[in-house]
Order: structure tokens, then sequence, then C-alpha cells
């Protein structure tokens, strides 16, 4: 007998629910998960990090399509459901009805809107879920854009430091005396507000909001003294509120959330909440680590298991880069408190703790939080630290005297100290792990234990376990090797290839001692890249070591056929150009012929052996290959600028085309797609591409590393250029830089994260010698790479590619 | 084993690469490896049907063009954390010629 669990709320609490239950009982529940968002469940604690565009919404998700099927749950997502009947044990939604045996409410919270003149402006949002993240990107986008972030707790100051992050303009509005200070004390709050400012956020306390101004949209927020902040977005961030709505509406006992007992029981035994929406003993929680316990509980109740949901402590980080805070437990003032503290002014150090009766109750640490752990577990466990106080505030490593060694504090942790707080996952969960399993990575042990798979800042700690369990097997700061054929990183080969003047994919794995024959799909593409790159005019390219879209210079649909896209320069195309494209389509029975996104016309679904015959067939109208399958130029959009638009400044599609001339052909680390808009409305989208030229009056702006596809970013500015000639030297040179330091996959705003906007501009923008000798070294490139690769092949190159070896008619003799 | 058919040339084939050969039974990817070794697979990779032909040779393996499944061009199965395996069609050398035994390829079709 399955029993049909209706769940409604598909966030991180009954999100852990499911999994228990599966996981304790499978096949025993039949779920239909309700969720507002229209998606499943996320990580919801990582929203701040996908702001701040350092994290992939892909790489939060927790719960993806193939989960929820695997589990034969029945997903409503996008669809809320609006009434309970506890009569009937049925819930209403826009669909209609759907019957329940247990029903599990995780409705989680609702953002706190400050009642006050203009909340409703478009403009002003909180930050909760996905679309408010995607409207924060968008704004942020917008040069020299705007926000004023309402709240200085810590959803609020991670929202301002992703926006500035991200290039806004931020103000933060906080109305009290300082930042945090449900978690921080005073000095550490004015730690933190310092660190802000330091970063060009304006941090304003005891501000008190009177109203947001803006006659169709935000212009500016208003504070009671007077103060105007112009304003982009309006960002609240002032609080939470339990979402009970619908449990209220049934009738079920509500305080400030939904009463539950200690097996996660509402009023009605068949009724059962989790999460940020329930209250629990007089107290409403809103961070994850209890409501996983929660979770735990509810999932042990619905199996029939007996289990109690006890009050938990929390230890609460702020996840902004750069910044260490760390709090638990209750520092306030008091008659019968004593306090140690320590303070580093000149390191930005300040740790704090609570004592009472010899035993910690709060802690509150800044810029140094690696033994808030330590602190928090011995709050919990209630030690007596009599024997150590005089050096209780140093930290765990200088008891006994010990030196300061990191390592040896993890290992002096007792077993159950708590590592990953998020998850609940104690230090010998993880280390009997990676003793059973034989894990030796970071990423084995999240996907094994969870620790450290949802905030991240335990990432540390795990680390540690790993490198004391596995002693020198380990080793963290090693170079990710490029793949298993060999120890070697990117950047040590491409070093190495130059050093010893490697000129072939043999040479180089007979001289870097590769472990495999002739390596592998990973490390044969990229050695083959480098050494195009590294040796133009010498190199013989290595077809066997190509994908097979570079091989064949069309791309591999999923039914094995191919398409292909021929150039249209910037664009532009003629009636001669579509007649042709019109004639190969018909002739070949195309079956697809498609609008790209680039400014031209994919033809899909064309078989293998057809590719030569088509392509010649475009040769011969003037076209050549539009290398979509290339990591290489793709395309170079624009408007139509100057010559037709009335907001034009520069003839913008003449620029587009002359780049596209220059640059075609190019081999890249990955991908290059480039843009010229007219004038700043931008209508070539030139600021999400990994190179673009916004026209101006007075000249050319070039921006670089966006990306709108994985990631979404907004470009960062290079410099302005007053000619076309200029401009296209500048992106020629930053072409070549990202060519010779890029690693093989990494498109152009993965690289400049991680070699720094800095040392790009050194070389490009403020070194004119530099510039140009990048610029030279890329027209010398394009002498050998402005080959059509179509019009070779229609000439017989590789025609082995393109031919069955052998046609067998005859059936087996049998 | 019987049923020899030539399909062709060893050197028809690139070092590291592979060919089709259509039959009335679907396809037949064809691989050489560097040692110039010759397998041959059913041209259909066990997770989505990709043509394992159209991938890149290493090793005794091909990397599948589709979704990067390797396959074992000695046995026909996923290597690694995947499952599933792709029927294997014997074949033989002599003096430079790729015989197939069409037998196995009416048992391994079907």
């Amino acid at each position: 007998m399955t029993t049909n669990l209706v769940v409604v709320g598909a966030g991180m609490a009954s999100g852990r629910a499911l999994e228990h239950l599966f996981e304790a009982a499978p096949g025993q529940f039949n779920v239909t998960l309700f969720g507002a968002e229209p998606r499943g469940n996320y990580n919801r604690i990582m929203l701040s990090p996908v702001l701040a565009g350092e994290k992939t919404f892909d790489e939060i998700i927790t719960h993806d399509a193939d989960w929820y099927a695997e589990h034969g749950v029945n997903c409503r997502f996008g669809e809320t459901v609006t009434a309970i009947d506890r009569e009937r044990k049925v819930v209403t939604s826009v669909k209609g009805e759907t019957p329940y045996d247990k029903l599990l409410i995780a409705t989680g919270s609702a953002p706190f809107i400050i009642p006050i003149a203009g909340k409703d402006l478009p403009g002003v949002m909180a930050f909760r879920d996905l679309d408010d993240v995607n409207r924060m990107t968008t704004a942020a986008a917008k040069p020299n854009a705007r926000a004023v972030v309402i709240g200085g707790g810590l959803l609020g100051l991670e929202a301002a430091a992703a926006l500035r992050m991200r290039g806004m303009e931020v103000v933060v509005l906080h109305l009290m005396g300082h930042l945090m200070e449900r978690q921080l004390d005073p000095a550490a709050g004015y730690l933190l507000q310092r660190e802000l400012e330091s970063r060009g956020i304006k941090v304003h306390c005891k501000a008190q909001t009177k109203a947001i101004l803006g006659e169709d949209k935000v212009d500016a927020v208003l504070l009671d003294d007077g103060t105007v902040y112009d304003a982009d977005i309006v960002v609240m961030a002032v609080g939470i509120r339990p979402e009970t709505r619908i449990a209220t509406d049934a009738g079920l006992q509500i305080e400030r959330g939904i009463l539950v007992d200690d097996q996660m029981r509402t009023s009605d035994p068949d009724i059962l909440a989790i999460g940020e929406c329930v209250e629990h003993q007089g107290a409403v929680y809103g961070l994850v680590a209890p409501l996983y316990k929660m979770a735990e509980v509810a999932a042990q109740t619905l199996t029939g298991a007996t289990a109690a949901f006890r009050p938990v402590q929390t230890a609460t980080q702020l996840k902004v880069t750069g910044v260490s805070v760390y709090s638990a437990g209750d520092f306030a003032e008091g008659d019968d408190r004593e306090e140690i503290v320590l303070r580093d002014a000149s390191a930005g150090v300040y740790k704090r703790l609570v004592l009472q009766e010899n035993r910690i109750i709060g802690a509150v640490m800044y810029g140094e939080t690696a033994d808030g752990p330590w602190f928090f577990d011995m709050l919990r466990q209630g030690t007596d630290i009599a024997d150590m106080r005089d050096t209780l505030v140093f930290g765990q490593a200088y008891q006994g005297g010990s030196p300061l060694d990191p390592m040896a504090a993890v290992a002096a942790l007792p077993d159950e100290a708590e590592i990953c707080g998020c998850n609940g996952i104690c230090k010998s969960k993880i280390t009997g792990a990676i003793a059973e399993k034989g894990l030796t990575s970071l990423d084995e042990v999240r996907a094994h234990t969870k620790a450290s798979a949802s905030c991240g800042t335990c990432t540390g700690l795990v680390e540690q376990l790993l490198s004391l369990s596995l002693g020198d097997e380990y080793n963290p700061a090693a170079v990710q090797p490029m793949c298993p054929c060999t120890d070697l990183g990117h950047d040590e080969v491409r070093r190495l290839i130059v050093a010893k003047q490697l000129k072939s994919v043999p040479a180089v794995m007979q001289e870097l001692e590769w472990t495999t024959s002739c390596g592998c799909a990973k490390c044969r593409p990229a050695l083959n890249y480098y050494l195009v790159a590294t040796w133009p005019g010498e190199y013989v390219d290595d077809n066997q070591s190509r994908f097979i879209n570079e091989r064949v210079h069309a791309n591999i649909q999923k039914d094995g056929t191919y398409s292909v896209v021929p150039r249209m320069f910037g664009g532009i195309t003629t009636p001669n150009e579509l007649r042709a494209i019109a004639d190969v389509a018909d002739k070949f029975a195309i079956p697809t012929v498609k609008v790209t996104g680039g400014q031209r016309i994919d033809l899909l679904g064309v078989k293998k052996h057809d590719l030569p015959a088509v392509w010649a067939d475009l040769n011969a109208a003037g076209m050549v290959s539009g290398a979509a399958y290339a990591k290489g130029l793709r395309t170079v959009k624009t408007c139509v600028g100057s010559d037709w638009c009335r907001f034009g400044t520069q003839d913008s599609t003449g620029l587009g085309i002359r780049i596209e001339k220059f640059m075609w052909g190019a081999w890249t680390p990955a991908k290059v797609k480039m843009a010229v808009s007219g004038c700043p409305r931008n209508c070539a989208e030139a600021t999400c591409k990994d190179v673009g030229v916004i026209c101006v009056d007075s000249g050319y702006d070039i921006v670089f590393a966006g990306a709108a596809g994985l990631d979404i970013k907004g470009t960062q500015a290079l410099c302005h250029a007053n000619s076309e000639d200029e401009t296209i030297e500048i992106i020629a040179a930053l072409v070549q830089l990202y060519l010779e330091q890029g690693r093989y996959l990494e498109r152009i705003y993965k690289w400049t994260d991680r070699v720094g906007i800095d040392s790009i501009k050194a070389a490009i923008v403020d070194d004119l010698a530099k510039r140009r000798h990048y610029y030279e070294r890329f027209v010398y490139s394009q002498e050998f790479a402005q080959v059509d690769p179509w019009e070779e092949r229609v000439n017989g190159k590789d025609a082995h590619e393109f031919a069955a070896m052998a046609e067998l008619n005859m059936v087996a003799a049998e | 084993m019987g049923n020899w058919v030539d399909i062709g040339a060893v050197n028809d084939i690139p070092l590291r690469g592979a060919r089709c050969v259509n039959t009335p039974s679907g396809k037949i990817g064809i691989f050489r490896t560097l040692d110039d070794r010759v397998f041959a697979l059913r041209d259909h990779c066990p997770h989505k049907g990709g043509p394992l032909s159209q991938g890149i040779v290493h090793g005794a393996s091909v990397t599948c063009p589709l979704h990067n499944w390797v396959i074992s061009l000695e046995t026909g199965e996923a290597l690694g954390a995947d499952e599933g395996q792709v029927g294997t069609i014997p074949v033989q050398v002599e003096n430079g010629r790729i015989l197939m035994a069409t037998a196995a390829l009416a048992v391994a079709a079907e």
C-alpha cells in the first residue's frame, strides 16, 4: 500500500525531507510536489554567490529533473496551492484538486516588505529566489547603475557585496546603529562596515526609510532625515516572515508560524509542517541547519519511526568573498557574564567570547574565524573552560602549548564536533566516509556525505580532514592535471611546449611522460590547440585530435546528421546569398532552416556525405564556413548604426564587418562571440559578448569578458578607442593575449577572472609597445588561419571523412 | 566463423581514426588504433545512440562525440562509471586488407 503524500513547497526543507523519505522507505510514498517557483529544489543559500557571478545557477541545483523522475515525484512547479480541505483531505490548486493521505507543508517564508510609499514601484525587489537574482543581474548590467539595499543584515549585505562586484553603485540603509546587529556586537559591526566601505559600498546606519520615490519606476529613496539616494533598483532585505496563509485558512493552529510538535505534526495529525514556516516551542528558524533537522524528523514521523526535534543552537557566517564573520550564541552583556576580547586593529581581527560560569555562551569573530567551530562546539557541549581560560581566545592551536598548526587543531577536534553546520555533519562521519569509501577529493566527500555541499564555508575544514586522513596523498594546492593521462596542469604543459620546443602531439606526450599511449579525448584536443596557437605556420594540425565538429567543419546533431552555417559578415546578407541558401536547402532536402542568435542562417539535418556538395554550392555563391562549430571566432553581431538608424553614432555595421573579415579563421581556446552596437542603446547586445564595442559620439568603447550562456555576465570595460583602426588593433591584441594564456575550453570571461583584469589592461591598454607586439603576432598567425576549410574539402581534402568505407548489400549469408 | 568479407584496406582508415561500413542492418564503425589494430563496433553508443565512428580514438577505446562516453574497442563495453555495451564484430587483417565476419553481423544486428 502506498501513501499519497502531497508536499506544498519545493524548497530546501522539503527537498531534504524527500531525500530521507526515499532512502528510508523506497516506493512507499506516492509524492506530489507543489512549488510556487517554476523550478525544482535548489540551494537557496548559494544565491548570493550566483548574484555575485561566482557560481552559476546550474551549480546550485540540488535536485534535477532526473532525480524527480527517478523517485516518481509528480512535480507541479509553478503551481500554487490555494486551499486545503481537511475534511475531504484534498488540496486545491489552479489545475484542480489533489487528494492526500498525508500532507507536508513547507511553504517557507516571504520577504518582509516595509509598508511605505513607493513599495510597489517597478524596480523594488526582494532577495529571495532566482527570479530576484535575475532581476538584479539585469539591472546591474546597465553602466553606472545604482542600487539601494534596505537592510544591513546577513541577506542585505550579501546582496550589497554581490551587486558591488557586478559594478553597481551600492548604498546600504540600516535601521540599527551597526550592521548585522543580531549576530554581531558593535565592534565587529564597525569592522565589517569599514571593510564594505573600502569596497566602495556606502553604509548608512540609523537610516529610517520614509518613502521610495519615482513616477513609473524607482528613482530614489528618501530617508526621514531628508537624505535622498538615487536608485535604479531598491532591494528590500529587512527580514522574513513565515508563509502561513494556506495553513491559517485551513484552520490549523498558528502563532508566528504554523505550530508543530516535536514530531513536526501540526494541530491536524495528518498534516506535517517543516522549515521556515513553522514555530516550534516558541521559536521560528531561518537558518538551514535546524531546517534540515526538521526534515529528518518529519521523514521519520511519516515512516512511523520515532524521532523528536529539539531546539537547535545555530552559528552564522556571512558569505561575502574575502570577509570572514562568525557568530554563535548569546553575546549580550550582563552582570553575570564575563568576556574575553582580542583586538588587532591593523590586521582587522576581532574576537569576543562571552562566558557565564566558565562556559562559553556566545562567540563573535571578525577577520579570523577558523576557530569558530571549535568555540561553537564547546558552547553546545557546555565545556568547562576554566583550565584554558588564559589562552582560550587565541584558539585551539594554543591549547596545551602546541604550536600554531591548523592541522593539529582539526586533529584535536572530538569525533562528534560539527564540521558542516548546514548539513549537520560531524567529524567522524566525514573521516569514516573517507576511510570506508576510499574518498580522495573534496568533490567525493561532498557527494558521499554532503559536507561542504551547501554554503561551502566549511570547505577548509573538510580539506584538512582529507589531508589528515590521507597524508601526502591529498594535496589540495596541487594543480588540477589536464586529464588522467598526466599530472601536469594546462599552464605547465603550455610552458613546456614553448621551453622544450615541442611541435607535435606525440612529441609532447613523449617528452612530458604521458601515461597513456596516445592520450584521451580530453588532452588531445587541448594539446592540438596549444600547438596550433604556439607554432603558427609550423605545426601541422592533427585532425585525429580534433573533436568531430572541427574535423568535418560542421556541427554534429543528436541523430548523427550535421548542421551547416555559412558566414554572414556582420550579419549582412544579400538576395544572392539567400537564393543560394534556399537552393541548397531544396536540392539536398535539408529539413530545417533556422535563423540563429548570431545573425546568420543554420541549415540543420544535412547528411554527412552531402556536406562537401552543400559547401560547393555555398562556396559558388561566395560564402565561406561560418565556423559555427569552432573554438574560434564565431560571429560579430551588429546593428545598422549610422547607415540607417536615427540614433547611430558610428558605422557599427561596417566596423563589425571589418572585424569579422580581419579575425575569422583564428583558433582560440574556446568560442569567441563579438558584437558592435552603434550607440549605447546597444541593439547588438554587445555587453554580454566575449568582446563588444559600443559606439559613442567620441569614438568606441571596448568592453569584454561578458557571457550569456551557462553564466550570465555583463562585460567589463577595457578602454576607449578613437578610431576604427585603433579599435581593431586593441581587439586583435586582446584576442591574441587570450589565445596565448587561455586554457583550452576556457571562455574569455573565465580567463579574465583567473588572470585578473588588471594584468590584461596592463598588457593591452597601458603598454602600447606590448599591445603592438600582441597585435603583430595575431596578424602573423592569421596568414595561416584564414583558409576556408569548406573550399579545401570541396577540393578533395580529407575525402575519407565523408564517404563510407564500404557498402555491404548482401545480408550475412545464412 | 565464416563469411569473411573484404571491406577495404587498413590504410583507408587514419591511425587513431575510424570509418563506416553501411550494411543492411545498420552502420558499423571500423576503428584503427595507434598500434595498428583494427576493431569493428556497431556505430551506436549504448547511451543515446551516438555515432561512435565520429569520436576520438585513443588507446583501445573511443569517446562518443555526443556525451563523451568512453567505449572499449575490444569488448564494446562502456568504461569508467558508465554502464552499457555495444555489439562488436570480429575483423581480421590479411595482407593489409580488412576482413569482417558477416555471420556475426547478422547476430550482432538482431
